[in-house]
């Protein structure tokens, strides 16, 4: 190994890193020679020996190279740093702990600073390497300043350093719209050779030039930067405008690109045109398909034609996909007489122009022309129905040529939808029927269901028709799904033919135009992406990865400058400690889930309509969740329970509570119920009930005074009722910052109190927060206040004033909010489950003659009754606004009536009777 | 991030060399990857992205050998093809190179692409120490490094260097920001060669009608400069010249501006300024894009009339639709024939045709069109008005490639307008084949030179190096054809 020549030395690390795996002995015996070579004076020779080193993968020798790595990351040869920055990232790859203990990572940070272009662009390579194994670190937070350096290097470094920069930046979230956006009075014309400028802002500025790389890699990563960024400006913004025009023509000369990387440009323009369609809109004519390109290109490029039709555009656009369609590769014919279907469905004033031109391609006889366009027509007809009938006839000179299931069934489709237009239909379908089982399921089923709809329309000649076909369906099949089908219409028609008559020939909905549009957050999530195989496939970068290492969800920022919600696409309510978030949580929400049926769109005038309205959904509404609810909040106590006490309902809501409570006063104050149950009042304060009302006393139920087992019961009872800070956002999921907080409704006004912990190693700053629509319209009634940056392991405790004019969205559960917090940091999504007792309103107490009217308003179907077994409630529940209006004593029962009001005006009325052998009341 | 591991495999998919940058993704996998191939382009989904486990192949092929990279992250594969396309060129520079040093002694030194040809699977073996050397210093841990083969060169020779020379040093020009030019070079004499090449690609559908047309340019130098030139380039540029309050008359509006990593983008961006420090020796500056409409160069009609088990007659009439004082040179039209024709017949009005059945066309081939009477040789054009040329005769720069149109040919003058014709008679066999044949279009190709189809012109070029020698620029334009093809019916 000690050899001058340095051709033979580097054979002979190749052939070190090849077998040093195999025979890890040997490898130890090279250590000397890196440590030696190391120091070499030729920097060719030390980068070498850094280079090579790094890649032999045995444990036993990594922490011998510590050392000389350490040199090399300091030399003062920039090829050596640079090279010694990669071998961070494979030592970390060996040997991660290692490398945090040594302190790598932080010389690595140091190298962004690093006066030579090639160092930053490696160390940045390096960094993301990293980061991307181990999501949670903070590896790629970048400051302002770092960011500012990065940029500044962009336009030194070699074209793959600066993919590696434009793909690290598209990772930064900026912490406000000023540093995404350009200041026009910086006068970014001014300083002309060299860019430091004061003003660190107009990320977006400084990386449009690198759309003219000629290297299309360069240019697809800049076009990912921009995109992430575009979304945090604002619309109305010139820049916006001209930005957007910016992008269309390097996207556009990406197709004059390699093939690979016309696919690779394509795939993404594919996203880009989903996400921006307006950037490529003018640009229909450079997708058109060219006789040499390769197919797989042929097909993007159709994809993204049909993409950009538009009015405007549809002629040339339908010319072309003629002359495709009468071209010799079958896939793309195929895929072109299908085009000239969506687009018949997307431009609806093509659709005309475009059925001629499916007829003309049937005349071709083209066998496979002809099925595509006839499995074409069919959407065709579900879009506009009683159109285009008229084409039929043509179609049915075709039957006999359909050999393919798709086409077939598609055709017997036809001819079922229309069998009252078609003379011979009971003959065509009659002809299908020879073969029944000999055909896939697709068509068993669609000629099954054609025949049915023949003889409700023709019954009297095709009787003997349906009989056959049911009972080829029903007995002489194996395919479930065909024999239940068969068994369904058998029945249908069998019972009533009326009804079968309306279900089957029910009107069908209108088919939606674009169908294969990806989800908009995967969009969203791609866009961050482009350029990547996750971009090329068109799938989550999480499928990627193998084994358990994480993936970090990446999501365009909030768009700025508009009260849209934020979507937060994947938070799951965030589930803290078991011990925290006891399972009543998921009772209350199926409970509150079947309120979903409530008319939520129109605030409800009267009373009387909004009970029924209510009534729908509300059956097990109590028998689920209130109990529970009750439950805890008598304190959870076995024996309380006895007796069972039932509830006639209207339905009403969720959580009785005792926030707006006297909380000194003993349970016996809570339950002190008006008027004439005063007999009742005295049988249910027994003595685990007074500590329960002491219990009631000890507010949050995190005060270390109360008692343990109180304090159980507090937190039970306070993550059910919403008032003991549950944790909603833990820290490992948000960088660190941890959230946790309560729902209050104090006197009119309602309130989030929150509890946010710093648990990371720096500092927190700009905070802000935002709702997602939701169901009862739940918004901040001001912007989160954070004084002064949290230090880490600080915390501080915010009450959040909320409202209820914010943007009303139905969810599930009905009292699901899903909130978005923003800091220097990053932006976290969670969701929670607020009490809905948050939402009575205090004039919810209906008039006893209004109540009364109201009650016998409400019909006989939308009441529901259920039982709340062993548990108690009453009147206290006025503490939150839940009103007992009337109560009565009928055959030894008490009966209660309650109303109560949303926020959203809806009444909920109901009445309670409980039964007095129970001594809990 | 980008790449796992790349190899190069022969046309069976045997490996001729790999190297393992990752080592997460087992040199064995490789051995999926034809199998994939082959199933993936049978079932007519075969993409450059191909995926067998957990393992994903990014591949091109060039000439006879597949180039693949792998990786099982979710890498950036626009830089991967990037990459691969870089790997064919450096490789193409420095063994094109390397080819010279070694054949020089057979007399072999004309044209590296016919050693290049030869450069397959035998060359591969031959050679690989230094594809080894080339890999390693080409990529490192999966992140490509220095690709820039001139600068490679320097440091990666073949012969076996003594370390004591000092001869193999790194140069400092890789980690430099100018990391394309070496310091120290030196010429006699100081020149540059610019060459302005616009191609029109042109769509035209069977019943005449423009599709699509559009003008790509390019602008290619060849320098021979000494020392750390900073040049400047002026072209008559739209923007540039609304910036400068010039006015609109005689600028061209390029729509998309790509620049060679010398440029300094930034600044362009702020004025439009195309400035930089030139690699030494053939580069591409730059390329633009034009959507203008131009009229058709060369405009075809064809009549293709196909009696079924008898005959195919085929009528092509061309025309030439370019300024008069313009000639296009090496016309080479191609026209479609069933691949079961026989006996084919001609008759042209100008050039020649013959059928050549291995690509079922026939090509028509015109030397100069339009043909018209001599006249005297166009003077190459010199914007920057420098000492005369020599002996009034142009100065003719050594041209890479050869081939492409200019003073060596002899020049007629032209009569623009004028049609030609050409008639095609073939005979079909009485039993027609069974799989149906697609329709190809007709293609064009063509030169003509001393003309941009878009007007651009270098204004000037500037050349300030601090030793203050004078530099001559030289300045050529050409116009040829792209994808030039014309559907039939």
């Amino acid at each position: 190994m000690q050899t001058d020549n340095l051709e033979l030395k580097k054979l002979v690390y190749l052939y070190l890193m090849n077998y040093a795996k195999s025979q890890p002995d040997m490898a130890i015996m090279a250590v000397n020679t890196f440590v030696k070579d190391c120091e070499d004076p030729n920097p060719l020779i030390r980068a070498l020996a850094v280079r090579t080193m790094g890649c032999i993968r045995v444990d036993k020798i990594t922490e011998y190279l510590c050392e000389p790595l350490r040199k090399c990351l300091k030399d003062e040869d920039p090829y050596v740093r640079k090279t010694a920055a990669v071998c961070v990232a494979k030592l970390h790859d060996i040997n991660a702990q290692l490398v945090e203990d040594q302190g790598f990572l932080d010389t690595l940070k140091d190298l962004i600073s690093d006066s030579n272009p090639m160092v930053v662009a490696n160390a940045v390579a390096a960094l993301s390497e990293i980061a991307e194994s181990h999501p949670s670190s903070n590896l790629l937070d970048l400051n302002p300043q770092s960011i500012n350096k990065l940029l500044t290097a962009l336009n030194e470094c070699t074209e793959w350093g600066q993919i590696f920069i434009l793909d690290c930046l598209a990772n930064y979230m900026p912490k406000d719209d000023r540093e995404a956006q350009r200041s026009f009075s910086a006068g970014g014309r001014a300083g002309i050779n060299s860019f430091p400028s004061p003003h660190p802002g107009s990320i977006c500025e400084r990386v449009t030039p690198r759309l003219s790389h000629a290297n299309s890699a360069v240019v697809l990563s800049a076009v990912k930067v921009l995109m992430k960024f575009m979304e945090m400006l604002s619309k109305d913004l010139d820049y916006y405008g001209t930005l957007l025009k910016k992008l269309a023509p390097p996207l556009v000369t990406l197709l004059s690109a390699e093939p690979e990387l016309q696919y690779v440009a394509l795939r993404n323009i594919n996203l880009i045109v989903q996400k921006r369609p307006e950037i490529l809109k003018h640009e229909m004519k450079v997708f058109f398909v060219k006789y040499n390109d390769p197919i797989y290109v042929k097909l993007e490029k159709l994809d993204i034609m049909i993409r950009l039709a538009s009015q405007a555009n549809i002629a040339q656009v339908l010319a072309e996909l003629k002359e495709y369609a009468t071209e010799v590769d079958v896939d793309f014919v195929r895929k072109a007489v299908r085009a000239i279907g969506r687009c018949a469905i997307k431009v609806e004033q093509s659709a005309e122009r475009c059925v001629s031109t499916l007829l003309d391609l049937i005349q071709t006889k083209v066998n496979y022309v002809v099925q595509e366009a006839i499995v074409v027509i069919k959407d065709i007809f579900r879009k506009y129905p009683n159109k285009y009938e008229s084409v039929i006839a043509t179609l049915c000179e075709n039957l006999d040529s359909l050999d393919e299931p798709e086409a077939r069934a598609a055709m017997i489709w036809i001819v079922g939808e229309y069998a009252e237009r078609i003379d011979n239909a009971d003959e065509l379908l009659e002809s299908f029927l020879e073969g029944f089982h000999d055909e896939s399921t697709q068509v068993q089923l669609q000629l099954l269901t054609a025949i049915v709809k023949l003889f409700l329309k023709k019954p009297t000649e095709t009787q003997e028709l349906v009989q056959q076909v049911l009972s080829l369906a029903t007995q002489d099949s194996d395919n479930p799904d065909l024999r239940d089908r068969g068994y369904i219409y058998w029945r249908l028609l069998s019972t009533d033919p009326v009804a079968a008559k309306e279900v089957v020939l029910a009107e069908k909905p209108l088919i939606s135009e674009e169908t294969d549009l990806i989800e908009p957050t995967l969009l969203d999530e791609l866009i961050c992406y482009i350029g990547t195989l996750a971009s090329v496939y068109h799938k989550p970068p999480s499928a990627f990865v193998e084994g358990s290492r994480g993936v970090v969800h990446k999501s365009l920022p909030p768009r700025t400058g508009s009260v849209e919600s934020v979507e937060s696409p994947d938070t799951a309510p965030s589930g803290g400690p078991a011990a925290d978030q006891p399972s009543v949580i998921p009772t209350q929400g199926d409970l509150l889930g079947d309120l979903l049926n409530l008319d939520l769109g129109p605030p409800v005038s009267g009373p009387p309509m909004a009970t029924s309205s209510v009534q729908m959904g509300a059956v097990d509404l109590l028998g689920g969740g209130l109990d529970t609810l009750l439950r805890s909040d008598v304190g959870g106590s076995p024996a309380m329970g006895g007796g069972g006490s039932s509830f006639t309902a209207a339905p009403s809501t969720t959580a009785p509570t005792n926030v707006g409570a006297p909380l000194g006063s003993g349970l016996g104050d809570l339950f002190d119920l008006t008027g004439g149950v005063g007999t009742l009042s005295g049988s249910y304060v027994a003595p685990k009930t007074v500590s329960g009302a002491a219990k009631l006393g000890v507010q949050g139920g995190t005060d270390s005074r109360a008692p343990p087992q109180q304090r159980r019961w507090g937190s039970t009872r306070g993550s059910v009722l919403g008032d003991t800070p549950g944790v909603w956002l833990p820290a490992m999921k948000a960088k660190g910052l941890e959230i946790s907080g309560t729902f209050s409704r104090q006197v009119g006004s309602i309130s989030m109190d929150l509890v946010l912990t710093n648990k990371a190693l720096q500092v927190m700053s700009d905070f802000a927060i935002q709702f997602n629509r939701n169901s009862f319209g739940l918004a901040p009634a001001a912007p989160l206040q954070v004084h002064a940056p949290l230090a880490p392991n600080q915390s501080v405790e915010i009450s959040l004033p909320l409202n209820t004019v914010g943007s009303v969205m139905k969810m599930d559960p009905l009292n699901n909010l899903q909130v978005a917090v923003k800091n220097n940091i990053d932006v976290f999504y969670f969701s929670t489950l607020y009490p809905l007792h948050i939402l009575f309103v205090e004039d919810g107490k209906m008039e006893r003659q209004m109540f009364l009217a109201t009650w016998k308003d409400i019909p006989n179907e939308n009441e529901t009754q259920f039982q709340i077994k062993d548990y108690a409630v009453s009147s206290k529940l006025q503490g939150s606004n839940i009103f007992t209006i009337a109560k009565r004593n009928v055959e030894g029962q008490d009966m209660l009536y309650q109303s109560l009001k949303l926020t959203n005006g809806i009444w909920v009325l109901a009445e309670l009777r409980i039964q007095p052998s129970n001594p809990s009341f | 991030m980008a790449a796992s591991a790349l190899f190069i495999l022969d046309l069976k998919g045997k490996p001729l060399i790999s190297r393992n940058y990752k080592g997460d993704v087992g040199l064995g996998e490789i051995e999926n990857f034809m199998g994939v191939l082959l199933q993936r382009e049978e079932e007519g989904t075969l993409t450059p992205v191909l995926t067998y486990g957990h393992v994903h192949f990014l591949w091109i092929k060039h000439a006879n050998l597949y180039l693949v990279a792998t990786t099982k992250k979710n890498g950036n594969a626009s830089l991967v093809f990037s990459f691969l396309y870089k790997v064919v060129e450096v490789s193409w520079g420095v063994w094109g190179g390397l080819g010279v040093t070694l054949i020089r002694g057979g007399g072999v030194t004309e044209v590296f692409s016919e050693y290049f040809k030869e450069l397959e699977e035998e060359s591969i073996r031959d050679n690989f120490v230094i594809i080894y050397e080339l890999l390693d210093e080409l990529m490192d841990f999966g992140f490509p490094q220095t690709t820039d083969s001139k600068i490679l060169q320097e440091y990666i020779t073949q012969e076996g260097n003594k370390l004591d020379t000092g001869r193999s040093r790194v140069p400092t020009t890789v980690t430099n920001a100018v990391s394309w030019r070496s310091e120290g070079i030196r010429y006699k004499k100081n020149e540059v060669f610019i060459d302005v090449i616009e191609s029109v690609n042109l769509l035209v559908s069977a019943n005449g009608s423009v599709v699509l047309s559009e003008v790509v340019g390019t602008i290619k130098l060849k320098v021979f400069l000494s020392g750390m030139p900073e040049l400047r380039l002026g072209l008559n540029d739209r923007v540039l010249f609304e910036l400068t309050g010039r006015g609109k008359n005689k600028s061209v509006e390029l729509e998309d501006v790509k620049f060679h990593q010398c440029v300094r983008l930034s600044r362009f961006d702020n004025d439009r300024t195309i400035s930089f420090i030139p690699p030494d020796g053939d580069f591409e500056l730059m390329s633009y894009r034009l959507h203008t409409q131009v009229k058709p160069l060369i405009w075809i009609e064809s009549i293709i009339e196909k009696f079924s088990h008898s005959r195919v007659e085929i009528m092509v009439k061309a025309k030439g639709q370019f300024k008069k004082q313009s000639v296009a040179n090496g016309v080479e039209i191609a026209i479609p024939v069933p691949s079961d024709a026989d006996s084919p017949k001609f008759k042209t009005t100008v050039g020649s045709a013959r059928y050549l059945p291995e690509r079922n066309v026939v090509i028509w081939s015109i030397k100069s069109f339009p043909v018209s009477i001599p006249c005297a040789p166009q003077p190459r054009e010199h914007p920057l008005s420098p000492p005369k040329p020599p002996r009034g005769v142009p100065p003719v720069p050594p041209q890479p490639g050869g081939g492409r149109g200019g003073p060596h040919e002899p020049l007629r003058g032209s009569q623009g307008g004028k049609e030609h014709l050409m008639r095609a008679h073939f005979g079909l066999p009485s039993v027609e084949k069974e799989e149906e044949e697609g329709r190809p279009p007709i293609a064009v190709r063509f030169e003509i030179p001393y003309f941009t189809v878009s007007g651009i012109q270098v204004r000037y070029m500037k050349i300030i190096e601090k030793s203050g020698y004078q530099a001559l620029p030289w300045v050529r334009y050409i116009t040829q054809s792209g994808d030039y093809q014309i559907r039939t019916s």
